[in-house]
């Protein structure tokens, strides 16, 4: 639920209707301009696209800029004619023939502008795609090459939130928000100039509401960004309060807490209620005020225009031009101010981005030395190793595991087990010392052909979404259909298979709800049978798996060790007691080793363990 | 949604305040075209400054006027829409605290979650637009066109061919473009869950060296989102260019048709520049009204979630009868209980009868599935039997008040849940009186004391939501606590050893012993050794008693017992 909330930060207002996403807070990045520059790099190598895109938005825009111009000329024409009839002069009429070829030239203008403006988006909608395509192929590219330091020290929805929202965030922006910020920039200068070519006075008059737009846009933003941070956190803190008590809802029922529960919702609910409807009304009013100084503008053309046009100063067709060019400047100034906000936010995306493509990738190398028929003669020789530094967690660990033989490791939860196996398959590097097996340093085999050598079941058994086969054939590229309903044999997992209505094409849905544990971890072992490993690492299951389940997991798992070296990270006492080796951990670091034999007479650690787990005494309650 | 819009009816006066300075507001803009008109046909034709001015000053009037309306306009709906989303909010998180876990179940935690924050987020923004642009489009457009035609009827017939034209564009853009807006949600889900997948498989993809293949099949997922959203984007880009040419091309018909009718002196210029006002302000508004289409069922789809979430009635009610019990020993007995999940073909629990007494120790035994947690989540009353009885001290638990029956019991539930808040105040959560003596006491008996003690805070340190600052073990020696200081007549344990170590584990269950030595202990486990020394074991197998007794009894007895004990000790510990 946690993660939830991280990817719920706000992502650029492209909402439908207007004034979206206004004032709201944003986050910035940390370093604006270098991400952006890196940001461009991205666009070079579609120069010649983004120049068509810059060249069809200017044409566009400026077609459309300079129709009311000509539209106005075609209203002089139209009420000089109607003048002279008004005034009596005898023949006067329109001048149809000067007002038809003034449309017919709009007309063409207008069909120019569009199509440009179609083309600029057309092209501009593979640009954006083409360029998210990329950074979300390099950052997927990217995760298969961080080492696992990077994921056991963030959340998945952190990662995943970087993949998906603030590409998405990217995106949009690419789509809509360059061009938008180019047309609004061409459409202001461009307006400002044509009305500068009517009336040098009337332009005067619309540019002095211009500042007036941006100030008071500016000035309530500012304001309603207080309510909104407000409203974020009262919200954030709503949110909390609902997941908790709903993830909590038996022990809120179970101790009679409903009462208190609610009225602490409804204490911040109202909370959330004050600052929403004030942040709300702030950053609503930033539309209706942009629409009055509009307005207030229109009014002020209309009064010094039509006085003007009495003193023949200007025409009455530069007036009509004039109320369009006015109308025409609301949209980009409001656009303008809130794309400085979707910037913001995309460079923050960005910035996350550019986060991950940075962090270090793991070392690997070519084999030095070619490992075949692997035996699984595994030794540690003097291993150091620290998950953080100067907090060392091994020291000086030595360890000799003939092919072919068990070591069980064991010791209470949260003891560090999985640190051995993070060594083992080399997910994390060594601080000193080495690991060989049959005699070559692992840190000298590639990932790939280390990683051939090992076969690992976990308790954390995943399975992807797809079907039973493709997931038992996960274990070995280009396995047969015989392979695979061996594996699955001796993995006794065929038998509850035949029994699914669709049987090996029976699909596992995401949260693999559809078979139960027990279950998936006979598909694991089916998976870790056909991979045909050297050296096995398994995972006891702990508990929540029926007992005849449990029975053919045991089974199975025994088929899977014959003949090869195993490391068990062990909770029953039959595989601790047969384990030629057991290694007892405990805070993170291996504290005693030795058979079960040579453990129970040193009388320390293990031989409590032991003793209370096991003992005919144990008290129960 | 429409059900839902009821609750905005305690905002009915707002409302239609809100609608009448929408409506005056919608005047304003209407007018000043119509007194631009007045001032070129009038003054600038003769010639008239003051009239001008005059005028001016009107339209200066009306613009106040109108920015004041929108002001009051976007105060209110500010108002009401915020206190649609409080009142809906009460009124949903007070539905769901009296569900019972089966309605929990219906919908899923995560769900419930969602609805009562973020749809209901999701439906005053839409409220909030509706009251601030729903009202204003129709209005403008009716009012345009009431202007309009007022102004010149024959020149209005241009928008009977526009408007429709207009209105088809939109439609069979958003036609096209819809399908292909959902399918990139598809396509986007399922790329999302991919990364998902890759992130939390990490481990197994590296150890069988699939990162190739994992590579591979994400980029057929980007891909395939790519194109998608090309196209959606393609499709849309032909809209607003389309739009605009439409509306342009209606101007040029506007003024040639205008100027006709100016030649036969049918009408003024003034009145032709103030229609094409009209004009585009109709063409707005539909755009407007377009937009509405998309928001509102996003919306609507919102609405439905939250309106499935208040339509589902508790079936767990306190009864009428309310009945009290004489003694309260905390005897829990089960005769011939049947219960099934809504829906399920099979009952999870089959006819179960035992009798748990004060000051023994009733002990569940089985593999997943069987049905131990269940059968624990019956007497606290998560649930409602199906047929037969659960009896605490002797009367039916469906014929008590839930308050009192759940006064009795103390619950420690598999997953140790704690709330945000001081340590102190999660132990209260069992006892709402209970003195720091009484909560040192059973942090002491939980073997929590120690580790509190040597936090910072001691016993007011804070513990984050979800209590991810401690560990496993931790939180589940306080939950034990919270149990302990409730001093209950009834405990029960689903389970609620399993992240401790083996020390630890023993020591606790000795201290429990002294502490909870007349009360009734009911404990769900999976390890033999927790239950061994239970005075009556219950061995459940797919949701039947398939043995109960001691555990030298069952060895003899039960074969299921038996085999669960050989999985898990070996041959020669076996007394």
């Amino acid at each position: 639920m946690n993660d939830k909330n991280k990817s719920n930060r706000p992502v650029g207002g492209h909402g439908f209707g207007p004034g979206r996403g206004m004032g709201m807070p944003v986050e910035r990045a940390k370093n604006f301009k270098g991400t952006f520059n890196r940001l461009l790099t991205y666009l070079k190598p579609l120069k010649v696209k983004l120049l068509l895109v810059f060249l069809c938005a200017v044409l566009g825009t400026i077609f459309s800029i300079v129709s009311p111009k000509i539209l106005g000329k075609a209203i002089t024409k139209l009420f000089e004619g109607m003048m002279l009839k008004f005034q009596g002069v005898s023949g006067a009429q329109v001048d149809f023939n000067y007002i038809a070829d003034i449309l017919i030239i709009l007309i063409g203008i207008y069909l120019i502008s569009s199509v440009f403006m179609y083309i600029q988006q057309y092209i501009m909608a593979g640009v954006a795609q083409n360029i998210v395509y990329a950074l979300r192929e390099q950052i997927n590219k990217k995760l298969t090459r961080l080492p696992l330091k990077y994921y056991d020290t963030r959340t998945n929805g952190e990662t995943l939130s970087r993949v998906t929202n603030d590409i998405d965030n990217i995106s949009n922006t690419l789509q809509q928000g360059i061009t938008q910020l180019l047309t609004s920039v061409i459409t202001i200068v461009g307006v400002i100039i044509m009305m500068l070519t009517i009336s040098p006075l009337l332009t005067l008059i619309c540019l002095v509401t211009l500042p007036l737009s941006f100030i008071v846009t500016i000035l309530v933003a500012k304001r309603s960004q207080r309510y909104f941070k407000d409203q974020q956190k009262t919200l954030g803190g709503l949110n909390g309060h609902v997941e908790e008590m709903f993830t909590g809802h038996q022990i809120v029922r179970a101790y009679g807490r409903e009462k208190l529960s609610i009225n602490k919702f409804k204490k911040i609910n109202e909370d959330l209620f004050n600052s929403g409807w004030k942040a709300q009304f702030i950053s609503g009013v930033i539309m209706p005020l942009i629409f009055f100084i509009n307005n207030l503008s229109y009014v002020l053309i209309c009064v010094v225009g039509g006085v003007l046009v009495t003193k023949r100063t200007i025409e009455i067709g530069d007036i009509q031009a004039f109320i369009q060019y006015a109308r025409q400047f609301g949209q980009p100034i409001s656009q303008i101010a809130s794309i400085t906000n979707i910037i913001q936010s995309t460079i923050a995306s960005a910035e996350r981005v550019f986060e991950v493509l940075d962090e270090d990738e793991i070392v690997n190398n070519e084999s030095l030395q070619m490992v075949e028929h692997t035996k699984g003669h595994v030794v540690f020789e003097e291993v150091e190793f620290s998950y953080k530094e100067n907090e060392t967690l091994i020291k000086n660990m030595n360890l000799d595991v003939a092919p072919g033989q068990t070591v069980a490791i064991v010791g209470p939860t949260g003891a560090g087990k999985t640190t051995l196996v993070n060594l083992l398959m080399r997910f994390y590097e060594l601080n000193g010392g080495k690991i060989t097996i049959d005699g070559i340093d692992i840190s000298k085999i590639s990932h790939e052909d280390l990683r051939n050598i090992f076969g690992m079941v976990l308790q954390d058994t995943w399975l992807f979404s797809g079907t039973i086969r493709e997931n038992i054939a996960y274990g070995r590229i280009g396995a047969t259909e015989a392979e695979i309903l061996n594996a699955s044999k001796a993995a006794f997992a065929d038998q509850f298979i035949r029994t699914l209505p669709d049987g090996y094409d029976t699909v596992i849905n995401e949260e693999a709800s559809n078979i139960s544990y027990g279950q998936k971890q006979l598909l694991t072992i089916a998976r870790a049978i056909l991979s045909n490993p050297a050296i096995l690492i398994l995972d006891e299951a702990t508990s929540s798996v029926d007992t005849r389940t449990e029975i053919y997991i045991q089974q199975a798992m025994d088929v899977l060790m014959e003949g090869r070296t195993s490391f068990v990270i062990a909770h029953r006492l039959s595989t601790i007691r047969d384990a030629d080796l057991i290694l007892v951990m405990r805070e993170g670091k291996v504290i005693e080793q030795g058979t079960h034999d040579e453990l129970m007479k040193q009388g320390k650690f293990y031989s409590d363990l032991y003793n209370s787990q096991f003992a005919q005494n144990a008290v129960a309650i | 949604m429409i059900k839902l819009l009821k609750t905005l009816k305690v905002y009915k006066l707002q409302i239609v305040f809100i609608i009448l300075l929408v409506f005056l507001q919608s005047l304003a803009d209407l007018y000043l075209p119509r007194l631009m008109a007045n001032i070129i046909d009038n003054g600038v034709v003769k010639g008239d400054i003051n009239y001008i001015i005059d005028i001016g000053k009107l339209m200066l009037l009306v613009t106040v006027g109108g920015v004041i309306c929108s002001v009051f306009a976007s105060y209110f709906s500010a108002k009401v829409s915020s206190g649609f989303g409080r009142n809906t909010r009460n009124k949903v998180f007070t539905h769901v605290e009296n569900f019972s876990l089966q309605e929990f179940d219906k919908i899923g935690t995560a769900s419930l979650i969602t609805r009562t924050t973020n749809d209901i987020t999701q439906v005053q923004n839409v409220i909030n637009m509706i009251l601030r642009m729903m009202i204003s489009a129709p209005l403008m457009a009716i009012g345009g066109i009431i202007m309009a035609v007022n102004q010149d009827k024959e020149l209005s017939l241009v928008l009977v061919f526009v408007l429709p034209i207009l209105a088809a564009l939109i439609f069979f853009v958003s036609r096209k473009g819809i399908p292909y807006f959902n399918a990139m949600q598809v396509k986007l889900d399922k790329l999302n869950q991919v990364v998902r997948e890759q992130l939390t498989g990490i481990r197994v993809i590296r150890s069988f060296n699939r990162d190739d293949y994992e590579i591979n099949r994400f980029n057929t997922a980007n891909l395939d989102l790519t194109d998608t959203a090309l196209k959606v984007n393609r499709i849309m880009a032909f809209l607003m260019p389309g739009m605009m040419l439409i509306m342009n091309i209606a101007i040029v018909a506007i003024v040639w048709f205008g100027s006709i009718r100016i030649d036969n002196m049918s009408m003024q210029v003034g009145d032709l520049m103030a229609f094409i006002q009209y004009a585009m302000q109709i063409m707005m508004s539909l755009v407007m009204v377009s937009f509405m289409f998309v928001i509102v069922p996003r919306g609507a789809v919102s609405a439905a979630r939250i309106n499935e979430v208040l339509e589902i009635k508790p079936i767990i009610k306190d009864n009428e009868l309310n009945k009290e019990s004489t003694n309260d020993n905390g005897v829990v007995e089960f005769k011939n209980v049947t219960f099934s999940y809504p829906g399920a073909e099979k009952p999870a629990l089959n006819n179960i009868s035992f009798v748990a007494k004060p000051g023994e120790t009733t002990a569940i035994i089985g593999g997943t599935g069987s049905g131990k947690t269940t059968l624990i989540n019956l007497i606290p009353r998560f649930y409602d039997v199906s047929s037969g009885n659960v009896f605490v001290d002797g009367i039916d638990i469906r014929e008590q008040k839930q308050d009192t029956l759940r006064q009795k019991i103390a619950y420690v539930p598999q997953k140790a849940l704690l709330f945000s808040g001081s340590i102190t105040e999660n132990i209260k959560y069992g006892k709402e009186t209970a003195t720091d003596e009484e909560i040192q006491q059973a942090a002491k008996i939980a073997q929590a004391y120690e580790f509190i003690s040597e936090f910072d805070g001691n016993f007011s340190s804070k513990l984050s939501q979800g209590a991810t600052n401690i560990s496993g073990g931790q939180k589940q020696r306080l939950s034990i606590a919270r149990a302990i200081v409730r001093h209950a007549k009834i405990y029960l344990f689903d389970d609620s050893f399993s992240a401790l170590d083996y020390k630890t584990d023993g020591n606790l269950r000795s201290a429990l012993k002294l502490e909870l030595a007349n009360s009734t202990v009911i404990i769900v486990a999976q390890r033999v050794s927790t239950v061994m020394n239970a005075d009556q074991i219950i061995v459940l197998d797919n949701g039947v008693i398939v043995g109960s007794g001691t555990h030298k009894e069952l060895m003899d007895t039960c074969e299921v017992y038996r085999e669960i004990v050989s999985s898990q000790l070996l041959k020669e510990e076996l007394a």
